[in-house]
């Protein structure tokens, strides 16, 4: 019998120390492609689902029809949408930001009415009363006034945009996500455990980021949610 | 692959689907929808034996309240792929055990969230009052907040469901089995139309299976309160 393995690694213990020496750098690119990925999917996101949201909101009958396409969009599985994008975008990181882009837009959209829906009746008509125009009524009052609801939809999206992340693994642009597939193959359990843990830690991070963020902006209201 | 043709990927496409050979045998479009549909309802079965007696027995005296309503949350955060990766390499080992382990603890944080909203979301005056009446718990808890609970529970079902099928498509990257399989195989011989005939196949399932749900909500939801038909 071999005399048995002195590194962790030989022993593909679930915790290694020596995995995060020796693979530091491989460890840090995947994590910063992860977060690279997350910040434009649901900077993109946010950029479509405002103007989107407004017209949603402006129109009600078409927003119904926008949110229900949405929701629909939402439906499909991950790994179904970023293959049915395949053919449009290849096996790219733009295959892995549409798909991103796409799901964070029901999160996004929703709020978006919600927060301008649940502006008070009379704000908007004392507003209207003292002389705001449409446009300087939405941007003055009612997007400001909508806000805690809309962060709160960048928090919800931030958080799953993280997590569906790591299946963009299938197109070789899965950030962490790579690493947890390479894992799998190897049956590697430092590195996928490893990468799971810096996954959620990534999530729980940018929320806590956000809702501080929600915090700062909003000053006026105590609603963490 | 091709990716600066999509037109010509449509009728690709439509090859794969009307070629025969894909259409019998262990890995026939039948077989894989059978697994996925196997897997998905024997994981959301579960689900729901956990879930559902507790989240309505949580929801019926109040407690656990912050646990209920932040595990759909924090499920949000873990990554399925990563879940089921984990429970393969670790001690449960490549197998349908695992996936179903995994879809299992996906599918069980939305049921018992909107279970337990939907028994706390009964109107207290109206509970107060089933009390006041006389009621047990017991008639409390099936005649009054039951019912109300119904529609918000179905909704839960209805996320778990969705979740339990898009994440048995990606089980298909580590223990195999279901509709994922035809997308792997495309992605494994470069067939980018079977890549793309097995994603609307999931998409189409998944679809599907909302649609059931949200006929079925429709239905439950429309019936009358038992407060309004048994005075």
């Amino acid at each position: 019998m071999a005399p048995s393995p002195t590194s962790c690694l030989q022993r593909n213990d679930w915790i290694c120390g020596e995995y995060l020496t020796t693979r530091a750098d491989l460890i840090a690119s995947s994590a910063l492609e992860h977060v690279l990925l997350t910040v434009v999917s649901v900077g993109l996101g946010l950029a479509v689902a405002l103007p989107l949201g407004v017209v949603a909101f402006r129109f009600r009958r078409l927003g119904a029809v926008v949110l229900g396409a949405s929701t629909a969009l939402y439906t499909i599985p991950s790994l179904a949408m970023f293959s049915l994008l395949l053919p449009f975008t290849g096996l790219s990181a733009t295959t892995v930001v549409v798909g991103l882009v796409l799901y964070s837009l029901t999160i996004l959209v929703r709020n978006v009415v919600a927060g301008l829906q649940g502006v008070p009746a009379d704000v908007v008509e004392s507003a209207t009363g003292t002389g705001y125009g449409p446009v300087s009524l939405l941007l003055h009052v009612q997007l400001p006034l909508a806000l805690p609801t809309i962060l709160a939809g960048v928090r919800v999206a931030t958080v799953s945009t993280v997590a569906l992340v790591t299946v963009g693994a299938i197109l070789g642009n899965g950030g962490l996500g790579d690493l947890i597939y390479a894992g799998l193959r190897t049956q590697f359990q430092a590195e996928v455990l490893t990468a799971t843990v810096l996954v959620v830690a990534l999530a729980v991070v940018a929320d806590l980021l956000l809702l501080g963020l929600q915090r700062l902006v909003t000053p006026w209201t105590r609603a963490a949610r | 692959m091709d990716a600066s043709r999509p037109v010509s990927a449509v009728s690709d496409v439509v090859d794969w689907f009307a070629d025969p050979t894909h259409w019998e045998g262990p890995g026939g479009v039948p077989t894989r929808l059978l697994e996925h549909l196997g897997l998905s309802a024997a994981a959301l079965g579960i689900a729901c034996a956990i879930a559902v007696p507790l989240a309505l027995w949580l929801g019926h005296v109040g407690r656990g309240g912050p646990l209920a309503v932040n595990l759909a949350n924090t499920g949000r955060a873990v990554p399925t792929f990563a879940v089921l990766v984990l429970l393969a390499i670790g001690p449960l080992g490549f197998g349908p055990e695992s996936t179903i382990t995994a879809l299992v603890l996906f599918a069980v944080p939305p049921i018992l969230t909107n279970g337990y909203v939907g028994m706390r979301e009964v109107d207290r005056d109206v509970v107060e009052a089933a009390k006041g009446v006389g009621m047990s718990p017991w008639q409390v808890a099936r005649t009054v907040e039951l019912p109300l609970a119904v529609p918000l529970l179905l909704n839960g079902i209805r996320l778990a469901a969705v979740q339990v099928i898009a994440t048995a498509t990606i089980a298909a990257l580590v223990a195999g089995g279901g509709l994922g399989n035809i997308i792997l195989l495309g992605f494994g011989t470069q067939d980018q139309a079977a890549v793309v005939a097995g994603a609307l196949l999931v998409a189409g399932f998944a679809l599907v299976t909302e649609l059931v749900f949200v006929l079925l909500t429709r239905v439950v939801g429309q019936r009358p309160s038992p407060i309004v038909a048994e005075p």
